[in-house]
């Protein structure tokens, strides 16, 4: 009774971090929110551009850079990511899917060599990081959590306006119809690229955000990153989604769907679940809620009633 | 306005499914010509259209749509020239965006689309009024999303649309064929009053020879990728489905035998 009384007890004292790491996260789930729910796109570049983000970012502050101009190079170095793969995917048919495993598996060799080894730390002391776990449960302007809070209501904001523009209603239009976009003069192709591209941007920055919160940039830090996402998004609209009608709050139940995700995670890591079952357990979750819909289709769907002008109708033809 | 020159297109090209859908397709509309297409399955009638639209590229020959040369613009830039509505109602319109939202689109068809906002107020008092013209109540349901509309309202939403800038050339693709009769008869009917009304110049394909008859100046049978009958003016008004069907078994040597048409 003790023991679980102790490990219950140093559940609050983690949540902060869970929190933070979440509401990071969060960014780069926004990113896979634009491709995978406003595209219709699987954007699976999203594993190598994460990594991608923070080793630029990194590598980048280490020699020098102010950190906010080295958030914006990891920023256009997620942009460029975003371009191969979706110059792979219209100029050279290569199925979206595919497209993006292609480039994922060329980032890793590109990481590696712009970290020049798998993982490299930055020392919160000597560098003046924009967001670490040091400051995470003080009550102070430097905590990573207002700080990355306001990125991200900044971010959803520009989402928000961006969307309602004419370019942003014809990229909405690429993804729900591509023969109507077509028809009504919108050029698809430009659109999915201009989509991919802005959320490995949004990727890059958030994977750059991180490895300044935790200290480090790692090559396989992205690996899973697009579970992490998915199930983000899913576990946002499934809490949320009959409250939050309004776009701006969608990508905001997004941000927290991760958060919450992070803070199961982190509960259950402190209960003791064996931290190396995370990816399974991730990954089962993330299946079972997108198989969810399709069965309930297939075996719950409730009978239509034909009613007397349908039955009119077949007759006639 | 709009000149097919000698197209070609064949499908399947070097495999046993090769098939030669337009053979050295000639045709020649007139600014203001109502030209309704008919003819049996294969004929090529939707491959003419999709040639037409630039869904895929002719192998060989010219389009001219108003005397620009059409043949090597991607589909999305013959959007300019041309408005469609399809023969399935849900091709034409965005379910998962708002019906102005739709018509916004549908506005800068042709159009640069920049960061300006995506609709204006003006906008939408107009977009009001043109719904107003279908009859449909959908001038309350401005923000309704389309995936709620039944298919009737969706095909007639897609024809204003297709419509509402006016374009050179409207392209109607069996655009009644998956409504039931008396949803069809309206859509047709709406049809034919936005083209008149705007002095559109129109290819419309059908199955129903009645209909193929009753609308339009101009009429064209196609059979094999070519176009075997063409008449119109007073010819055309006193035409009768029997006479269709006469003229397609002299000059295919067979009978027009397909149920579609047949039943229709």
């Amino acid at each position: 009774m003790d023991a679980i009384i102790s490990t219950l007890a140093k559940i609050p004292g983690a949540l902060p971090g869970a929190v933070a790491q979440g509401l990071i996260w969060g960014i780069m789930a926004i990113g896979l929110y634009f491709t995978y729910r406003i595209l219709e796109v699987s954007d699976l570049t999203v594993d190598g551009s994460f990594a991608t983000g923070g080793a630029v970012c990194i590598v980048l502050m280490l020699n020098g850079f102010n950190p906010w101009l080295a958030l914006l190079m990891a920023f256009i170095a997620g942009l460029l990511c975003g371009l191969v793969t979706g110059l792979l995917h219209t100029a050279f048919g290569i199925p979206a899917i595919l497209a993006g495993i292609l480039t994922q598996l060329a980032l890793y060799s590109i990481n590696l060599k712009i970290i020049g080894k798998s993982n490299q730390s930055i020392n919160v002391d000597k560098y003046d990081l924009l967001v670490s776990l040091r400051w995470v449960k003080e009550l102070a302007l430097k905590n990573p959590l207002i700080t990355v809070a306001i990125i991200t209501v900044a971010i959803i904001a520009i989402f928000y306006w961006f969307f309602g523009t004419e370019m942003g209603c014809s990229i909405r239009a690429t993804g729900a119809n591509l023969a109507m976009s077509r028809a009504q003069g919108i050029n698809t192709n430009m659109n999915k690229v201009l989509g991919i591209m802005v959320a490995n941007a949004l990727v890059a920055t958030s994977g750059a955000l991180l490895s300044q919160y935790q200290g480090f940039a790692d090559v396989n830090m992205g690996r899973g990153a697009i579970v992490i996402g998915l199930a983000s998004i899913i576990i946002g609209e499934a809490v949320f989604g009959k409250i939050f009608r309004n776009f701006a709050l969608q990508l905001l139940s997004v941000s927290f769907g991760a958060v919450i995700y992070y803070v199961v995670v982190q509960v259950v890591i402190t209960i003791g679940l064996d931290a190396n079952l995370l990816k399974l357990l991730s990954a089962a979750v993330v299946a079972v809620f997108l198989a969810i819909p399709h069965l309930k289709s297939k075996y719950f769907a409730k009978p239509v009633k034909v009613t007397e002008d349908e039955e009119e109708v077949t007759e006639n033809a | 306005m709009l000149d097919i020159c000698k197209v070609h297109k064949s499908f399947n090209v070097g495999t046993v499914n090769e098939k030669k859908v337009l053979r050295g397709l000639n045709l020649h509309l007139k600014e203001g010509d109502f030209v309704t297409v008919i003819g049996g399955n294969g004929a090529g009638k939707s491959t003419m259209l999709n040639m037409v639209a630039g869904v895929y590229p002719v192998d060989s020959g010219k389009i001219t749509i108003g005397g620009n040369d059409v043949t090597k613009l991607p589909e999305y830039k013959r959007a300019k020239f041309i408005g469609r509505v399809f023969q399935d109602p849900m091709t034409g319109t965005a379910a998962t965006m708002q019906i102005e939202e739709n018509l916004a689109l549908a506005a800068r068809r042709g159009k640069s689309r920049g960061l300006k906002i995506g609709i204006t107020k003006a906008e939408r008092e107009h977009y009001r009024e043109l719904l107003k013209t279908l009859d449909l109540g959908l001038e309350d349901r401005l923000t309704s999303k389309v995936g709620l509309l039944s298919g009737g309202q969706r095909q007639a939403l897609t024809l204003l649309m297709a419509t509402m800038n006016n374009p050179q050339l409207l392209l109607l693709d069996e655009h009644t064929a998956a409504l039931d009769p008396k949803t069809a008869l309206k859509v047709l009917t709406l049809s034919a009053k936005i083209v008149e009304e705007n002095n559109l110049t129109t290819l419309m394909i059908t199955h129903n020879m009645n209909d193929a008859i009753k609308y339009g100046n101009r009429l064209i049978m196609m059979n094999n990728g070519r176009i075997i009958f063409d008449v119109s003016g007073e010819e055309k008004k006193k035409l009768t489905t029997a006479d269709l069907l006469e003229k397609f078994k002299i000059s295919a040597g067979e009978e027009l035998a397909n149920d579609r048409v047949l039943l229709s």
